[in-house]
C-alpha cells in the first residue's frame, strides 16, 4: 500500500512556544490511522499541522507533493477534509446550508446535489433537520453534520479531531460504525485522533502514541492494544 | 388625520434615505461581523468623487455606473490593504482602525473639494410625485432604487454560491477555510459590496442634504437605528427599520413640541434604545443560538 | 518503546539588570514621583496647563478602561459621563457658590448613579449593540444640554463660565500650578483605588465575566449586578475626571462634549492598552498631543495624518503602549541562576 500522507521532521509552533518535536508520521492510502494521546499531547495541534492551521517547519507529503506552508483553503482543495474539534458548525445556516458549504470547492450542481442525498443515505438524521438552524441540533446531530460537510469535499484523506467527545455511547457506536463503513465503501483513509483509546484501536489499522509533542510510539493498532505500557496508561487494565 | 398621513409619508422620504443607508450598515456586517463607523464617510467621499466626474463632463448615470464601480474597487482595496493586517487583532482595533479610516476620508474630502456646500443631481427630475405634493419624485426614486437594490441583495445571498460562501466566511471563518473558501477574499468582496452599496446611498442622498464632507454622520446613525431595529441579520428588516425611524422621528418631531423639534436625533437614538432592550436581535432579526 | 522526557526545571527568580522585578517597578514608581513633582517649577504654565488635560485625560481613559478593558463592556459614550461630571460641578460652581473641592465627590456621585442607571438596561446588550447604544448616548447628550427645557440650569448654547480657583492656604502657586499638583493628588488617589480594585477578588470577578461570562455565573459571581455597577464605577471616574475638566478650562458648553470625545477616549484606551492601568497614562496623553502633532504636518490634512498614525499605532503595537512596554521588559527580564 502506497503511503497517503507522510511527514518528516514535523514541528509545529504557537507564538514562539514550541508544541510539535520532530514527528515522523507515514499514512497508509485505504486506512484508518489513529492517533492517541492524553489531554495536551498536541493531538490537535498534528491535525492542525496537517492543515496548515498553525506555524511549523518541516516536510508533509500529501500524494507525493509537498504541502507543508501551504494556505488551509489549498491544501483542503488537494483533497484533504479536516472535521474539527467542536465540530465547526456553522451554526446560523441550515443544515443544507452547511452542506452545500462543504461542497463550496466543487462544481456540477447535480453532482452535488447528489452528494446531498448521499449523506442524508448515511444520516437520515440529518434529512429530517434539514432546514432547520444547524445551532439547534444536538452535539450527535452536529458531529454528523460535520462528518456529512466533510464528504462533501468527497475528500481522500479525512482528518477527525475528537469525534467522540461530549457524545453519549450510543451515539458514538452509531458514528463510528459509519466511519467504517465510509472507510471500506467510499475509500476514505482516515487519521482518527482520539482521547478515547479503546475505542479508537478497535476500528483502527495502524495507531500512533503521542506525548508532549513527540511520538513515542507507532504499529499496528493491535500490537499498541495487546503492549502492556499502552494497556495501563491509556486503556486502563 | 391629514397631517398625520402627510407626516408620514414625509417619515417615509426621510425613510427612504436611513433605509439605503441601513442596506449598506447591514450588508458590511454580513460580511464582516462588525459595524464600520466609516460607512457614511465612504459613501460621502464616493458620492464627491460622482460629483467630480459630472463636473467634467460626464453624463449622470455614467457617472453614476462609473462611481459604483470605482467604489467598489475601493472598498476592496481598503480590505485588502488597509485591514487585513488586523485580521488576528482584537476588536477594540478594528473599531480604531475604522475611526482612522473615518478621519482620513473626511479629511481628505474637505482637502480636495473643500467645505463649501455643493448641489448634486437628481436623476428622476424635480417636483412633486403626484399633484396633491405628497413626495417628491426623487424621494419616490430614491425608495424604488432603495427596494431594488435589496431585492438583488437578497436573490444574491440567498441564490448564489458567492453569496453562502460569503456568509459562511463571515460566520465561521475557519470552518470556511476548512471548506476551502478563501476566507480572505470573500471578506474584501463584502467591503467592495458595501462600499457601492453605500456609494449609491451617499448619490441618492446628496440631493436632498446637499453635499458637504460632514453630511453623513447623523444619517449613518440613523442607518445604524434602521438597522439596528431591523435586525442586524436581516437586510429587509434593515430597510423596513429604516423607513420606521424615519416616519417616528416625524411623527415625534411634529408631535411633541418643543422636545420634538431640537432633539430629533435624541429621539431616534431613544429607539434604538427601547428596541434593543425589548428585543436585542431587532424586529426581524433572527437571534443568535449558541450552545454553551 | 515508551520514552519519557526527563528534565524538570526549578522555577527562578526573575531579574531585570540584576535586579528582582518588585524592586524594578518601585523604582521606576518613585522616578515617576519624582519627574511629576518637579514638572510645576520646570515648565511654563501652558504646558503645565497641557499636562494637567493629560493627565484628567487619563483618569477619564481609566474609567473607560475599567469598563471596557477589564470588564469587556464596549462604550463608545464616555463623553456624556464627562459632560455629566462636567456640568455637575459648572452648575454647583456658579449657580450655587460652592467651592471647586466638593465638586469632585458631588460628580462622583452623580455620575455613578447615572452610570449605574443606564448600565441597568445595558445588561442585555452585548458588543456591536452595546457600542450603538453607548454611541447613541453620546450624541444624545449634547442636544439634551443645549435644549430649552434645562436651558436655565445649563446654559443652553452658551454654556457656563466659571472661576479658576486659586491655590489655598496663600502658598506661593499661580493657579495653573496649584490646578496641576491638585489634579496629581486626586489622580494618585483613583489610580490607587483602580489598582487595588482590579487586583481584588472584585477585579477577577470582572475580568472573569469579561472572558467567560456563562461560566462565571455558574461559579456564582452575580453577573449583571457586577457588570451594572462596574458601569456605576466607569462613569464615576469619568464623570470625576469631567469636573476637574471643568475646573481646568473654566468653561463648558454642550459642543465640547460630542461624539468626537467619546471617540477620542476610546481611541486613547486601545492606544495605551485596553486592560492597562498604566497604559491609560499613554493614552491621555496621546489624545492630548497627537491631533496637535497632526496639524504641524498638515493643517489642511490635519485628519488624515491623525488617522494615518493611528494605524500605525494599531499596527505596530497591537496591544497598546502598555503591551509594547511589557514585550520590551520580558525580553529584558532574565532568568536568575
Amino acid at each position: 500500500m502506497s503511503k497517503l500522507l507522510e511527514a518528516s521532521g514535523l514541528c509545529a509552533f504557537y507564538g514562539a512556544t514550541q508544541v510539535l518535536f520532530d514527528l515522523a508520521l507515514a499514512i497508509e492510502d485505504g486506512c484508518i490511522t489513529t492517533l492517541l494521546g492524553a489531554n495536551g499531547a498536541g493531538k490537535t495541534t498534528t491535525l492542525r499541522a496537517l492543515s496548515g492551521m498553525v506555524r511549523t517547519t518541516g516536510d508533509i507529503r500529501f500524494a507525493g507533493k509537498m504541502i507543508s506552508g501551504r494556505a488551509t483553503e489549498d491544501i483542503v482543495r488537494l483533497g484533504i477534509a479536516h472535521v474539527p474539534q467542536g465540530r465547526g458548525t456553522f451554526s446560523r445556516q441550515t443544515v443544507e446550508e452547511n452542506l452545500e458549504i462543504g461542497a463550496m470547492t466543487r462544481h456540477g450542481r447535480a453532482a452535488i446535489a447528489a452528494d446531498i442525498e448521499r449523506v442524508y443515505g448515511y444520516f437520515p438524521r440529518l434529512k429530517e433537520r434539514h432546514r432547520q438552524q444547524a445551532g439547534t441540533l444536538s452535539g450527535g446531530e452536529q458531529q454528523m453534520l460535520a462528518v456529512g460537510r466533510a464528504m462533501m469535499l468527497r475528500p481522500r484523506l479525512m482528518l477527525l479531531d475528537e469525534p467522540s467527545f461530549g457524545l453519549a455511547p450510543l451515539i458514538v457506536e452509531e458514528l463510528f460504525g459509519i466511519l467504517r463503513t465510509l472507510n471500506q465503501t467510499e475509500a476514505v483513509s482516515m487519521l482518527l485522533v482520539e482521547q478515547n483509546a479503546a475505542l479508537a484501536l478497535d476500528i483502527a489499522d495502524e495507531a500512533y502514541l503521542i506525548e508532549t509533542g513527540e511520538l513515542v510510539m507507532q504499529g499496528p493498532a493491535k500490537q499498541l492494544r495487546d503492549d502492556e505500557n499502552v494497556r495501563r496508561a491509556y486503556l486502563g487494565y | 388625520m391629514e397631517l398625520f398621513l402627510h407626516q408620514v409619508l414625509a417619515g417615509l422620504a426621510t425613510g427612504g434615505i436611513y433605509a439605503c443607508m441601513a442596506l449598506a450598515v447591514v450588508m458590511i456586517y454580513q460580511a464582516i461581523d462588525h459595524l464600520n463607523f466609516a460607512q457614511g464617510e465612504m459613501a460621502m467621499f464616493s458620492t464627491f468623487i460622482a460629483w467630480q466626474l459630472i463636473q467634467w463632463g460626464f453624463p449622470y448615470w455614467l457617472a453614476f455606473g462609473a462611481t459604483i464601480a470605482i467604489s467598489f474597487a475601493a472598498g476592496v482595496a481598503i480590505e485588502r490593504i488597509v485591514l487585513k493586517p488586523l485580521h488576528n487583532a482584537p476588536v477594540l482595533s478594528h473599531v480604531v482602525a475604522f475611526i482612522a479610516l473615518l478621519a482620513i476620508l473626511n479629511s481628505a474630502a474637505g482637502f480636495i473639494w473643500d467645505y463649501t456646500i455643493k448641489s448634486f443631481p437628481s436623476p428622476f427630475g424635480a417636483g412633486p410625485l403626484f399633484e396633491q405634493g405628497l413626495m417628491s419624485r426623487h424621494d419616490a426614486g430614491m425608495i424604488g432604487v432603495t427596494l431594488l437594490m435589496l431585492v438583488l441583495l437578497y436573490l444574491f445571498f440567498r441564490h448564489t454560491r458567492i453569496g453562502l460562501a460569503m456568509r459562511a466566511a463571515a460566520a465561521n471563518p475557519e470552518s470556511a477555510r476548512l471548506a476551502g473558501i478563501r476566507v480572505g477574499w470573500m471578506t474584501a468582496l463584502g467591503w467592495g459590496m458595501a462600499a457601492a452599496i453605500g456609494s449609491v446611498a451617499g448619490m441618492l442622498i446628496a440631493p436632498v442634504v446637499f453635499l458637504e464632507p460632514n453630511m453623513m454622520l447623523s444619517i449613518l446613525l440613523y442607518g445604524f437605528a434602521g438597522a439596528v431595529v431591523g435586525g442586524l441579520t436581516s437586510p429587509g428588516g434593515a430597510v423596513i427599520g429604516g423607513f420606521l425611524v424615519g416616519i417616528i422621528e416625524n411623527l415625534a418631531g411634529t408631535y411633541i413640541p418643543v422636545v420634538g423639534r431640537e432633539m430629533k436625533l435624541s429621539i431616534a437614538l431613544c429607539i434604538i434604545v427601547a428596541v434593543l432592550c425589548v428585543k436585542p436581535s431587532g424586529l426581524f432579526g433572527r437571534p443568535v443560538v449558541t450552545r454553551v | 518503546m515508551l520514552r519519557r522526557t526527563v528534565e524538570t526545571h526549578e522555577p527562578q527568580a526573575e531579574t531585570v539588570a540584576g535586579m528582582a522585578v518588585p524592586a524594578w517597578r518601585l523604582i521606576m514608581f518613585v522616578l515617576g514621583i519624582i519627574v511629576l513633582a518637579t514638572i510645576p517649577f520646570v515648565l511654563k504654565n501652558f504646558f503645565i496647563f497641557q499636562i494637567t488635560l493629560a493627565l484628567i485625560y487619563a483618569i477619564a481613559i481609566l474609567g473607560l478602561s475599567l469598563l471596557t478593558g477589564f470588564n469587556g463592556q464596549f462604550s463608545l459614550g464616555h463623553s456624556a459621563f464627562y459632560a455629566i461630571g462636567a456640568y455637575t460641578a459648572a452648575i454647583m460652581m456658579d449657580g450655587f457658590d460652592i467651592n471647586y473641592v466638593w465638586t469632585l465627590p458631588a460628580a462622583a456621585l452623580v455620575c455613578f448613579v447615572f452610570g449605574f442607571l443606564f448600565g441597568l438596561p445595558a445588561l442585555r446588550l452585548e458588543g456591536v449593540y452595546l457600542a450603538l447604544a453607548t454611541f447613541a448616548l453620546a450624541i444624545a447628550i449634547p442636544q439634551v444640554l443645549k435644549s430649552s427645557l434645562v436651558e436655565h440650569w445649563t446654559g443652553g448654547v452658551q454654556g457656563i463660565s466659571i472661576i479658576k480657583p486659586d491655590a489655598p492656604f496663600g502658598l506661593p502657586l499661580n493657579s495653573d500650578q496649584w490646578l496641576y499638583v491638585f489634579t496629581v493628588l486626586v489622580a494618585i488617589v483613583m489610580y490607587i483605588c483602580a489598582h487595588n480594585l482590579v487586583r481584588s477578588r472584585t477585579g477577577r470577578a470582572l475580568i472573569a465575566i469579561r472572558d467567560q461570562p456563562i461560566a462565571a455565573s455558574a461559579m456564582g459571581i452575580n453577573v449583571s449586578l457586577y457588570k451594572s455597577l462596574t458601569f456605576g464605577v466607569s462613569a464615576l471616574y469619568t464623570g470625576v475626571a469631567g469636573a476637574l475638566g471643568a475646573i481646568a478650562i473654566s468653561f463648558v458648553a454642550p459642543d465640547s462634549f460630542t461624539f468626537q470625545l467619546a471617540v477620542a477616549l476610546f481611541v486613547g484606551l486601545v492606544v495605551g492598552g485596553a486592560a492597562s492601568i498604566s497604559g491609560t497614562l499613554f493614552g491621555g496623553l496621546f489624545v492630548l498631543f497627537v491631533p496637535n502633532i497632526a496639524e504641524t504636518f498638515s493643517k489642511g490634512l490635519a485628519g488624515a495624518v491623525y488617522g494615518v498614525i493611528l494605524l500605525l499605532v494599531i499596527y505596530l503595537m497591537p496591544t497598546g503602549a502598555a503591551g509594547l512596554v511589557r514585550l520590551i521588559t520580558g525580553k529584558l527580564v532574565r532568568q536568575g541562576r
